[in-house]
């Protein structure tokens, strides 16, 4: 207990030395900055593979992955090419993996939330910082383990595991019997408990350290949003968890849960999946949420519109999101009554999400509206999921979804919702907390920059997927007929675009720490209310000694 | 000063020692859930027919309609077996809640005793709850001899219930389709072991 009860002077208690400091963290502060970094880091990752997809698909046949293929692995003459289309789908499968569990989760909920959370509802660190500690460093191997599964053997013959994220059996079992596929199991394990031991961490947090006033009905929507992300979590991963290990098993000690030989059922493994994995979009989407509403709120300056209704309709997005899991297994053979339900209830999801947008907009309605950085991504998210959450209701109907299924109608879905929307949320957070944060001011002008390079460039990659989807073109193949052609091109240049973007938001990062430009404790004004501006930028090393009351 | 700080963590610590417990034991649960998942499928696909899971009765259905059905059958193997195994004839038209027999053979094609187990489902889906087997080859594992040839029969009725449901009542011609895996052979020490348990525990 450092210094927790000797004089309290001008020294901050940050532990001496880089070891203690970052390795030994238990700072949620710290904690948060070293998943932000891990966050950028492994997106790099997962965007250079997508680039190299996008590379592959410029062109109708096969141009770059045959000669990465003989260069990564060593494959000469032919088989080189079906070592790269095997790379190909080790390509697709790894950037889903790195962008859901290596990116997005956590920045949102690593990096901002653990920064954040503790500091809006006036606590002083969290519930259990060393389990936060665990929670961060369990990550780093996980990734290891997930990017050394592209190096071993999966299929026989080849390299990686090219199942897809949703690592359906049996080409997950039989059709991989390599090692490739238990490392990325194991990868998804230890991400798992990692995100479970965050999860309950920040439930024991929110629950419990609440400043003194602050009820639940007070708290920001950031803290609301996290806290519902963490019941998800905690009610989602274990199913994963529980899949998994039946895979690990079917593949390593003859059980059958999923081989139909010997009385398993491989739709089961789907059924499992999807109960975890949709919730797991929704825990991607909602602290996206919670930060966009402190960017519109901030930026109209006007506390946001229909405080309870926000709040409740991301309770109702989390509970609803448990009882859809179908819709994405509408041609696994359902019944007629079953797909009738499960339509229904996805739209249903529509209502609440509805409730969302709609208080986005009237927040902003007779609000004096600044256009500074981080507005412009929150209201690009807006706009951006809006699109993607348009295509999603048409999907939902079963009827429609038959024919779009598996195609890039479906990629160009779920990229509006998770790579513009999350994303660009991630983006609004980082630049609405980095002088926060650091304590200095990103160059507006490169800022902007980068914001509008992104906008066109990931608009470029995704709208032709829709016509492209339409056309018929399924997804996860490394070569297409020729009529895709012009399209292809184009989502490819917009991957260029993209990629330069990254590059801008990099320079950015380093222009802001090169020029130290002192932002000061509130550069956003009046329109920024939540704690975390009550404080010193970056704010201090132990905050609230003296806890806030709140009114 | 010490006391006071010690019993400020000690009741923090226990509300949060509290939440931990709670969550720990969701999360342990869902766990358990996912497993337990495993047996309700399949008791969830017995019971309903979900996804094409045929019927296994007892007793012949006491109604036969006037209406007639086309059943088709359908044989596959698996790789791994080196079974030739088809259907005696590639269909039958029957009445609706008439109980018939029909057959498939299979032929071991190689100098090994081999053991098979065969699964099954009906196309379309919704027909599989109407689908009532009385006997099959498919309920037991099968052993072929070097070279031996088997008559494989099957005993099954069309429920007549199938023309009240809206899914299925437009339904005219069903697929039956069979798949052998191959099997290792039962212990036949554990088999030879298990009378005597049973006499003992009797």
């Amino acid at each position: 207990m450092a210094g927790s009860t000797v004089a309290h002077d001008d020294h901050d208690h940050k532990p001496k030395g880089f070891v203690r400091r970052w390795l030994y963290s238990t700072n949620h502060k710290d904690i948060g900055t070293l998943y932000l970094i891990f966050a950028i880091m492994a997106g790099i990752v997962g965007g250079l593979l997508s680039i190299a997809m996008r590379m592959e698909l410029q062109e109708p046949g096969i141009q770059i992955f045959h000669g990465l293929a003989a260069m990564v692995y060593g494959f000469e003459g032919d088989s080189a090419i079906d070592g790269g289309k095997h790379m190909y789908n080790v390509f697709t499968t790894a950037h889903g993996l790195i962008m859901i569990f290596f990116m997005v989760m956590p920045a949102l909920i690593g990096g901002f939330a653990n920064w954040m959370v503790p500091i809006m509802i006036g606590a002083p660190d969290m519930a259990f910082p060393r389990m936060n500690n665990i929670s961060f460093w369990l990550l780093p191997p996980a990734f290891i383990l997930l990017l050394m599964s592209m190096f071993v053997e999966g299929p026989a013959g080849a390299y990686g595991t090219g199942g897809g994220w949703t690592i359906y059996p049996p080409l997950s079992t039989t059709g991989q019997p390599g090692p490739a596929m238990d490392f990325a199991i194991l990868s998804l394990h230890i991400a798992g408990a990692s995100s479970i031991l965050g999860a309950i961490n920040f439930i024991t947090t929110i629950f419990n350290m609440r400043a003194p006033g602050m009820t639940l009905h007070k708290m920001p929507l950031f803290a609301w949003s996290v806290l519902i992300t963490a019941f998800l979590l905690l009610l989602s991963l274990p199913v994963l968890a529980g899949g998994i290990t039946m895979l690990l098993t079917d593949r390593n000690f003859g059980t059958a849960f999923f081989a139909p030989d010997a009385g398993g059922d491989p739709i089961l493994f789907q059924h499992l999946f999807w109960f975890f994995g949709h919730p797991e979009v929704y825990i991607l989407i909602l602290p996206a949420f919670g930060i966009v509403s402190h960017i519109i709120s901030t930026f109209s300056r006007k506390p946001v519109f229909g405080y309870l209704g926000m709040a409740y309709a991301m309770v109702a997005i989390g509970a609803v999101g448990f009882i859809v899991w179908a819709h994405h297994m509408y041609t696994v053979g359902l019944s007629l009554n079953t797909q009738r339900y499960f339509v229904f209830a996805t739209m249903v999801i529509a209502v609440p999400t509805g409730v969302k947008i709609f208080s986005w907009i009237a927040t902003m309605w007779g609000g004096s509206i600044t256009f500074r950085t981080p507005m412009l991504w929150a209201i690009g998210f807006i706009f951006l999921f809006t699109v993607g959450g348009v295509t999603g209701v048409q999907l939902a109907n079963a009827g429609l979804d038959r024919a779009m299924h598996d195609t890039y109608y479906v990629v160009a879905h779920f990229h509006y919702v998770l790579s513009l929307g999350a994303v660009f949320a991630i983006f609004a957070g980082w630049y609405y907390w980095f002088p926060k944060m650091t304590g200095y001011m990103y160059n507006p002008t490169v800022a902007r920059i980068h914001f509008w390079v992104t906008f066109v460039g990931v608009n470029l990659v995704f709208f032709p997927q829709h016509f492209l989807g339409l056309a018929g073109m399924p997804r996860r193949y490394i070569d297409y007929p020729d009529a895709f052609a012009g399209w292809n091109a184009v989502s490819s240049y917009g991957s260029y675009i993209s990629g330069v973007g990254v590059l801008i938001f990099l320079f950015g990062v380093w222009e802001a720490f090169a020029k130290k430009r002192i932002a000061g404790d509130n550069p956003w004004g009046e329109g920024a209310t939540t704690l975390e501006w009550q404080l010193s930028s970056p704010p201090p090393y132990h905050q609230w000694e003296q806890l806030p009351r709140i009114k | 000063m010490k006391s006071t700080r010690d019993k400020t963590l000690g009741i923090v610590g226990s509300a949060n020692g509290r939440i931990v417990l709670a969550c720990s034991a969701f999360v342990i649960s869902m766990v358990g859930v996912s497993y337990a998942a495993v047996p309700l499928y399949q008791l969830f696909c017995q019971v309903t027919g979900y996804g094409g899971t045929t019927q296994r009765v007892e007793q012949m259905s006491d109604t036969i309609l006037d209406r007639t059905i086309k059943v088709r059958f359908d044989s596959n193997v698996a790789a791994g077996l080196p079974w030739k195994f088809k259907p005696v004839d590639r269909e039958v038209e029957i009445r609706i809640g008439e109980t018939v027999q029909i057959a498939y053979t299979a032929e071991n094609l190689s100098q090994d005793s081999t053991y098979g187990q065969a699964t099954f489902n009906v196309t379309p889906m919704s027909a599989g709850a109407y689908f009532n087997k009385i006997q099959c080859f498919c309920f037991t594992e099968n052993e072929l001899k070097p070279g031996e040839t088997m008559n494989m029969p099957v005993v099954f009725f069309v429920d007549p219930a199938i023309v009240d449901d809206p899914d299925a009542k437009d339904v005219n011609t069903i697929t039956l389709s069979y798949t052998f895996f191959p099997q290792e052979p039962q212990n036949p020490v554990a088999a030879a072991a298990k009378p005597e348990a049973d006499s003992d525990t009797l």
